[in-house]
């Protein structure tokens, strides 16, 4: 076995109220993919910001080549060789491609060689950009290659790559992961931090699995399924949702030639989108983020209007309708960003509750509220969905993503609605509770309800809708059985195929 | 190292505390102020403070001042906190005071000297409307055209300014005035006069609506939809337009009923302890019920009281400026201080101070 190229030991730091990492000890050595697997919350953004010499650990050794490592800034880890891909970008959109490559390097070379260097190093590793292009009208998949570029222009020993794929469609994830394989070959450690176990199967050598801050497990992913790693990683048994069987009934919602325009300027807008969801059903609406999600979101719920005919809930036009009249007919919604739209952040639990369920629960009375009733009806939430707080007085931005996420979601299922339009229903939840949020959507189609999915996890949509549709650039594909779709063909419906016919390892 | 920790939720004893540390903060800053001036500083805080109310020589004068200062500043502070928790910046409640002011005595005027009981109902009608009407320029101006309500509301007090100059020289001027610019004294005209309820207490009619104002603010707040959203879009804005807040009707009923508010602050004041509508019968209430409203945090009761130091401070002001020779611009700053200690002190409420190496993270 060949010398670690970076090893950590007995590593531990703890903030106020909560020790992010306790004890953690592993090894990377040269040219391995090397996952770092857990929840939100267990600890990996922790530790790598400390490899990456933006935290200090409390306690413990970190040893590179042998000798002792503790980069005290971002910029001393770059000179030790340790390159790091963001989940969030740092690009400025106005400036082309070389210009924002440059200007993430210590010493940035003349433009125009500059230029040929990610030529060079674009054709190398099948990343193919255009060094000239404008970074505000590329994909979010180029615009991860601009990040990973300027990172192998440092030619980095390690490679640290936080959450890559959240962004990318299957296409993109399978040019990625050749490039990533081809920097191992080479001998670059790539250090790949996930929760898709799929992607960790498919790419990683070894695996260090880490739950509330601690080392539960290392492992070989590839010796290990995917369900195995997933209760490694959870620390409990997953129950398999059960989809129940029911046979879809007759059409609840019908949207047809449905346009919105954009909300801003760099929103997508929706363009003729049309599909319809029966009784008992749940739609899975996928596609790269930014392509039209919220505001299909908004034009449901009712935040946008549009064409009465536009919108039909049980045959009934409802596209002119705004939310609270959409929500006494039935219809009911879930935004993706929890905190300021779908709950206010600073006002209790109980306000909260209201927030949405004032008509459907009866909770106030010609104006008037009732709040006792409000409490009820927020403790119902709490308990009904295992939110952990304190209690319902207690401000909406004091929980968790995970517990507002399922009280969110709570309140709206609750509320016994014929039709519900969730976006991206368990992002940042944990796993135990992301079953339990996709199963409570189940039992809800099972019920009788129309359930529309919108979601960027395709594990997800798979596992609980009956027909996908992908949106790309505010228009809506045929939808489609999802039984028998494979990746690829999902791929190609996201239009996820961005330079394809270049996207060619060089050997 | 010092330096600022988020709070999980924002502290519910702080929110009370500062107040108190903001006032005590200011009589220190402001004691330091004054004995650089040369005064002594523990004189100065109690003329300011103390004597108003309690001093056996100006009490029987000051103390009725009180309520009479605080009533104005109360009604229109309790109409901005509405807007204010929605996010609705209503600034010009100087003109919409005014031109309350100027439609309710146009109606006494106007019946003069007619004795009957409807008079003072009708003005106080008229004042209302008018101010809503003077506020409903920006609201309808930005629910229309998106037009910024703080500059247009603002710009609107000088136009009110000025038509209040010309009514003072013209069409309301006294014919028996013997020329002097100025209105009739409604103080004479019984049937309009707001006279003092009790006497020897400042109480007049507007008073007694301030009071009733706050209870009316509390009870929308805390008990209403309509509260709840006025909250809820200050708070979120994408959360109201989820919950399906109608963000046109909120400005419009918040710009309304705090020109409303303001309009009959300035009737009551002009039928009442004012009397008349003269050139310079505006003394700047609808300004300082800004800084009352935030020094009240927005609350109902916080107004209450916070309208009553604010009037403290003036009475008290004045008199420290004729006793001490004072000059009007420290009470001045003295009274800016007291916003800047509150608005600093709100830090506090949301976030906890830690003291140790700061850490890039």
């Amino acid at each position: 076995m060949t010398a670690p190229l970076l090893s950590i030991e007995n590593v531990t730091k703890a903030y106020p109220g909560v020790v992010a990492n306790s004890d953690v000890s592993f090894e990377i050595t040269p040219g391995e993919v090397h996952a770092l697997l857990g929840e939100n919350g267990a600890g990996k953004s922790t530790l790598v910001k400390m490899i990456y010499g933006l935290v200090r650990p409390d306690s413990g050794a970190m040893r590179l080549n042998g000798g002792p490592f503790a980069p005290p800034t971002p910029n001393a880890a770059r000179q030790a060789g340790i390159a790091m891909v963001f989940q969030h970008f740092s690009l400025f959109e106005a400036l082309d491609v070389a210009e924002n490559v440059a200007l993430g390097m210590e010493n940035p070379p003349r433009p125009r060689d500059l230029a040929r260097r990610i030529r060079e190093v674009s054709e190398t590793y099948g990343l193919p950009l255009d060094p000239a292009r404008r970074v505000g009208d590329l994909s979010a998949g180029e615009r991860q290659r601009v990040e990973i570029i300027r990172c192998l222009l440092q030619d980095p020993k390690l490679l640290i790559m936080d959450e890559p794929t959240s962004v990318l469609t299957p296409q993109e994830v399978d040019i990625l992961f050749q490039t990533l394989r081809k920097l191992s070959a080479e001998g670059t450690a790539i250090l790949y931090i996930s929760h898709k176990l799929e992607e960790i199967r498919a790419l990683c050598d070894a695996a260090t699995i880490l739950r509330r801050g601690e080392v539960v497990a290392t492992c070989d992913p590839r010796e290990k399924s995917a369900r195995e790693l997933a209760e490694l990683m959870v620390g409990a048994t997953l129950a398999v949702p059960n989809r129940g069987g029911a046979v879809p009934g007759d059409v609840r919602l019908e949207v047809s030639g449905l346009t919105v325009a954009p909300a801003n300027r760099f929103g997508t807008g929706l363009r003729d989108v049309a599909f319809e969801v029966r009784r008992g059903e749940v739609f899975g609406v996928g596609g790269v983020a930014g392509n039209g999600q919220e505001d299909l979101l908004a034009a449901l719920s009712g935040e946008i209007t549009a064409a009465p005919e536009a919108i039909r809930l049980d045959g009934v036009a409802v596209g002119h309708l705004g939310p609270n009249k959409r929500r006494s007919l039935g219809i009911l919604a879930a935004p993706e960003e929890r905190l300021g739209h779908a709950a206010a952040p600073d006002m209790s639990l109980i306000e909260n509750a209201l927030l949405t369920g004032e008509i459907r629960e009866g909770l106030g009375r010609r104006g008037f509220l009732n709040w006792p009733a409000a409490r009820r009806f927020a403790d119902r939430i709490i308990e009904g969905f295992d939110v952990r707080t304190p209690g319902p007085a207690h401000a909406a931005r004091s929980l968790s993503g995970g517990n507002l996420q399922k009280f969110v979601i709570g309140r709206e299922i609750l509320q016994r609605p014929d039709v519900l339009i969730v976006n991206q229903p368990t992002w940042g939840v944990d796993a135990a509770a992301a079953a339990a949020i996709r199963q409570a959507l189940l039992n809800l189609a099972i019920e009788g309800a129309a359930i529309v999915v919108i979601s960027q996890d395709l594990d997800e949509i798979l596992e609980i809708s009956d027909r996908f549709a992908a949106l790309n650039e505010g228009r809506l594909t045929p939808p489609r059985p999802t039984q028998g779709l494979t990746m690829e063909e999902i791929g190609l419906m996201m239009g996820g195929a961005h330079d394809m016919e270049v996207a060619h390892v060089a050997e | 190292m010092i330096r600022l920790e988020k709070r999980p939720e924002p502290s519910q004893a702080w929110t009370y505390v500062t107040p108190l540390l903001a006032v005590l903060a200011t009589m220190i800053a402001g004691g330091m102020l004054f004995a650089i001036l040369g005064k002594d500083p523990f004189v100065a805080i109690r003329t300011i403070f103390w004597d108003p109310l309690f001093n056996e020589q100006f009490a029987a004068f000051s103390r009725p001042q009180l309520l009479v200062k605080a009533g104005p500043l109360i009604l229109i502070a309790i109409g901005l906190s509405l807007g204010f928790r929605a996010g609705i910046w209503n600034i010009g409640a100087e003109g919409q005071y005014i031109i309350g002011a100027l439609c309710g005595a146009g109606v006494a005027l106007a019946f003069y000297p007619l004795e009957a009981v409807f008079i003072f109902p009708l003005m106080i009608l008229a004042g209302a409307l008018g101010g809503w009407a003077w506020a409903m320029i920006p609201g309808l101006l930005k629910t229309q055209f998106n037009t910024n309500e703080i500059l247009v509301s603002l710009l609107l007090v000088y136009v009110a300014e000025q038509l209040m100059a010309s009514m003072a020289l013209g069409l309301l001027r006294n014919p028996d005035g013997g020329g002097f610019p100025g209105s009739r004294n409604l103080g004479d005209y019984p049937a309009a006069s707001n006279e003092e309820l009790i006497a020897g207490t400042g109480m007049h009619w507007g008073v007694v609506a301030a009071f009733i104002a706050v209870i009316f603010a509390y009870i929308l707040l805390n008990r209403h939809r309509m509260g709840y959203n006025i909250r809820l879009a200050g708070q979120a804005p994408r959360a109201a337009r989820f919950a399906g807040v109608n963000a046109t009707r909120l400005v419009l009923f918040c710009l309304g009923l705090s020109g409303a508010l303001a309009g009959l602050a300035g009737l009551f004041e002009v039928a009442g302890p004012a009397g008349q509508i003269t050139i310079d019968f505006n003394v700047g209430y609808g300004f300082t019920a800004i800084i009352v409203a935030f020094l009240g945090r927005l609350h109902p009761v916080g107004i209450l009281f916070a309208g009553l130091l604010m009037a403290l401070t003036y009475i008290g002001g004045e008199l420290a400026q004729f006793m001490l020779g004072l000059p009007a611009a420290a009470i001045q700053a003295f009274q800016g201080m007291l916003l800047f200690f509150l608005l600093a002190g709100d830090v506090l409420t949301n976030y906890r101070i830690r003291i140790g190496r700061a850490e890039v993270a």
